[in-house]
């Protein structure tokens, strides 16, 4: 049998070869006629084809990229942030906190569509979008060369829209335990028109005022989301916690979260989910992907270190809540960076951010006795604002010239006036945020109302607010 | 008929288990509590907010013997569930008026 196997591949080898030389053409066949203008013709039809074969090649690449870096940031908020706000609440509230984020997914994904992108992405006024592209219309596989040149709009579209699932996402970390399930929706509702659309067309639609690549006023860098992500949700998360008040037993009676577990694993989906998020707003596959992709990787490992040590040194241990929080902050104060800064750049953004944030979760809030519940403000608005002021030292034209060829970036390029600009974007969102979320939850209050009552909160949010209990271990 | 109640720590329950099982004590209840005596709690730190964990984990090893049984099973439970650090844990012993075999009503020691 083996002999037989052995003789069947020579000949199938043998054949193969002898079919290979009978396809080599004549050395000397084509050019049969002189040079004509036919003959450049076809050249150059050649040539546009190739470079419609070339282009067809490249778009499929940062096409394919881009999808999965779309399901990845939509990872990010479910199950990523979910588990990770669901494993620090106590165990009658870990449904309702969880329900909250998938909510947004349905809700922000509805809203969307109707209007939203074209709220932040349609025109090219100085702060808002407008309806041009309501119903999404106009929206196809065709590229949009203002924004992503290479990829059709309708995935430049979604990838944009699972940063605004997750930004109102991130504020529920600050009203957790407390807040109605009603107030919560129609919050976010309007948080989305009058508090993100706007924030998001200023920094990265066209003629934003705060647009550093397509014509700002005030050019502040934000390679991800670190103002419009982070600064809005973060801050707007201080404007609810101080609004709402404190929790009933808040701060004498122990709050310890119900299960660590959960949020481990939520921190480390985050830390997964955001190459995609940060690495995939370079909008392509190339190689500023790759920058963004390992600036925040480092990032977030040397602030779960930094993070780690400044507890080490304070209590004595380092605690695994400690760890991922550190880790999380990291990639909150690279977000705005990524794109711009070098590898070790990044070390240095995370491994400040990791101690300043920790300084904010531990003794800022102590200090001040507010209740930020899950940290959104202490770990999103301190590391979001931190992360954009250090974007302005540590950017270089090397890793994005976005100011044109041969111009500076950041700081180490000798262009300090960005850090300027940085303060400028920074301060106007933080003014914006403060006022925008301080008017909604004037209305809201007024119309559902924002808190549940005090018998409600100690049954817990699951029970009252879903009618369902999140373990049933007996049953 | 006596009821030894021993309060004990998790960390032995397995040893004392096994030994009373060696010297032929055939029942026992077991319930997961929580409580404290002159040990203290410890504390946890949870971004910096400190909890005083006061009440903590112990095993309740409830057993009801003949007479004659009891003192070598208090020694057994003594040998087995000591460690020597604060936190050992209790045993409490009453007196047990009547026992009750719920499948066939016998009572006394035989309901044992």
């Amino acid at each position: 049998m083996k002999r037989l196997g052995v003789a069947c591949c020579l000949l199938t080898l043998t054949l193969g070869a002898a079919q290979l030389l009978a396809q080599q053409p004549p050395a000397s066949a084509p050019a049969s006629a002189t040079p004509s203008m036919e003959t450049s013709k076809t050249v150059s039809d050649k040539l546009q084809q190739l470079d419609q074969k070339v282009a067809a090649a490249q778009s499929s690449a940062d096409n394919a990229w881009m999808l999965v870096c779309a399901a990845l940031v939509l990872m990010m908020t479910g199950p990523g942030l979910a588990l990770f706000y669901g494993g620090l609440v106590r165990q009658k509230n870990v449904l309702a906190i969880m329900m909250q984020s998938f909510a947004l997914m349905a809700l922000i994904t509805v809203l969307w569509a109707l209007v939203g992108y074209s709220l932040c992405f349609g025109g090219s006024g100085p702060f808002i979008g407008n309806f041009q592209h309501a119903l999404l219309r106009g929206i196809g596989v065709d590229p949009n060369p203002d924004y992503a040149a290479t990829i059709p709009q309708l995935t430049f579209m979604i990838y944009q829209l699972m940063f605004a699932i997750i930004t109102p996402a991130l504020i529920t970390g600050a009203t957790a335990e407390r807040m109605k399930f009603s107030g919560t929706v129609l919050f976010m509702t309007l948080w989305f028109f009058f508090v993100y659309a706007p924030m998001a067309h200023m920094v990265w639609g066209k003629g934003g005022f705060l647009n550093a690549a397509l014509g700002g006023r005030f050019p502040t860098l934000d390679f991800a989301g670190g103002t419009v992500v982070h600064i809005t949700s973060g801050v707007s998360a201080l404007v609810c916690a101080l609004y709402l008040g404190k929790r009933v037993g808040f701060p004498k009676q122990p709050m310890p979260p119900h299960s660590l577990v959960l949020s481990f694993i939520g921190a480390c989906l985050l830390w997964v989910g955001w190459f995609g998020f940060n690495a995939g707003s370079a909008l392509a596959s190339n190689g500023l992907a790759t920058t963004a992709f390992v600036a925040t990787h480092f990032g977030a490992a040397a602030a779960a270190l930094s993070w780690s040590l400044s507890e080490w040194i304070k209590n004595g241990r380092a605690s695994a809540l400690g760890a991922i929080s550190g880790a999380v902050a990291g990639l909150v104060a690279i977000t705005p960076a990524a794109g711009f800064v070098g590898p070790m750049p990044a070390l240095v953004i995370g491994f400040i951010a990791g101690i300043f944030c920790f300084w904010m979760v531990t003794r800022f809030k102590a200090i001040f006795s507010y209740d930020d519940a899950l940290d959104a403000f202490g770990v999103h608005g301190a590391g979001g604002t931190i992360g954009a002021l250090l974007t302005g030292v540590f950017a270089r034209a090397i890793y994005n010239p976005i100011f044109g060829a041969g111009k500076p970036t950041g700081g180490l390029d000798g262009h300090w006036g960005q850090v300027g600009n940085q303060l400028v974007g920074v301060l106007f969102a933080w003014l914006f945020a403060l006022v925008g979320t301080f008017v909604i939850l004037k209305i809201v209050d007024a119309v559902t109302g924002l808190r549940v009552s005090e018998e409600h909160e100690i049954a817990g949010l699951d029970i009252t607010q879903h009618g369902e209990e999140a373990y049933n271990l007996e049953s | 008929m006596m009821k030894i109640e021993a309060i004990i720590q998790p960390s032995r329950f397995e040893s004392v288990k096994d030994a009373l099982l060696e010297i032929g004590i055939e029942g026992m209840t077991v319930t997961e509590v929580r409580g404290h005596g002159r040990q203290k709690g410890h504390t946890e730190v949870y971004r910096g907010r400190e909890y005083t964990v006061d009440l903590l984990p112990k095993i309740k090893l409830e057993v009801v013997l003949p007479d004659n049984l009891v003192s070598r099973t208090v020694e057994t439970i003594l040998k087995t569930a000591k460690t020597g650090k604060i936190g050992d844990g209790k045993i409490f012993l009453s007196r047990i008026e009547e026992a009750i075999r719920i499948r066939n009503e016998e009572r006394g020691e035989g309901a044992l």
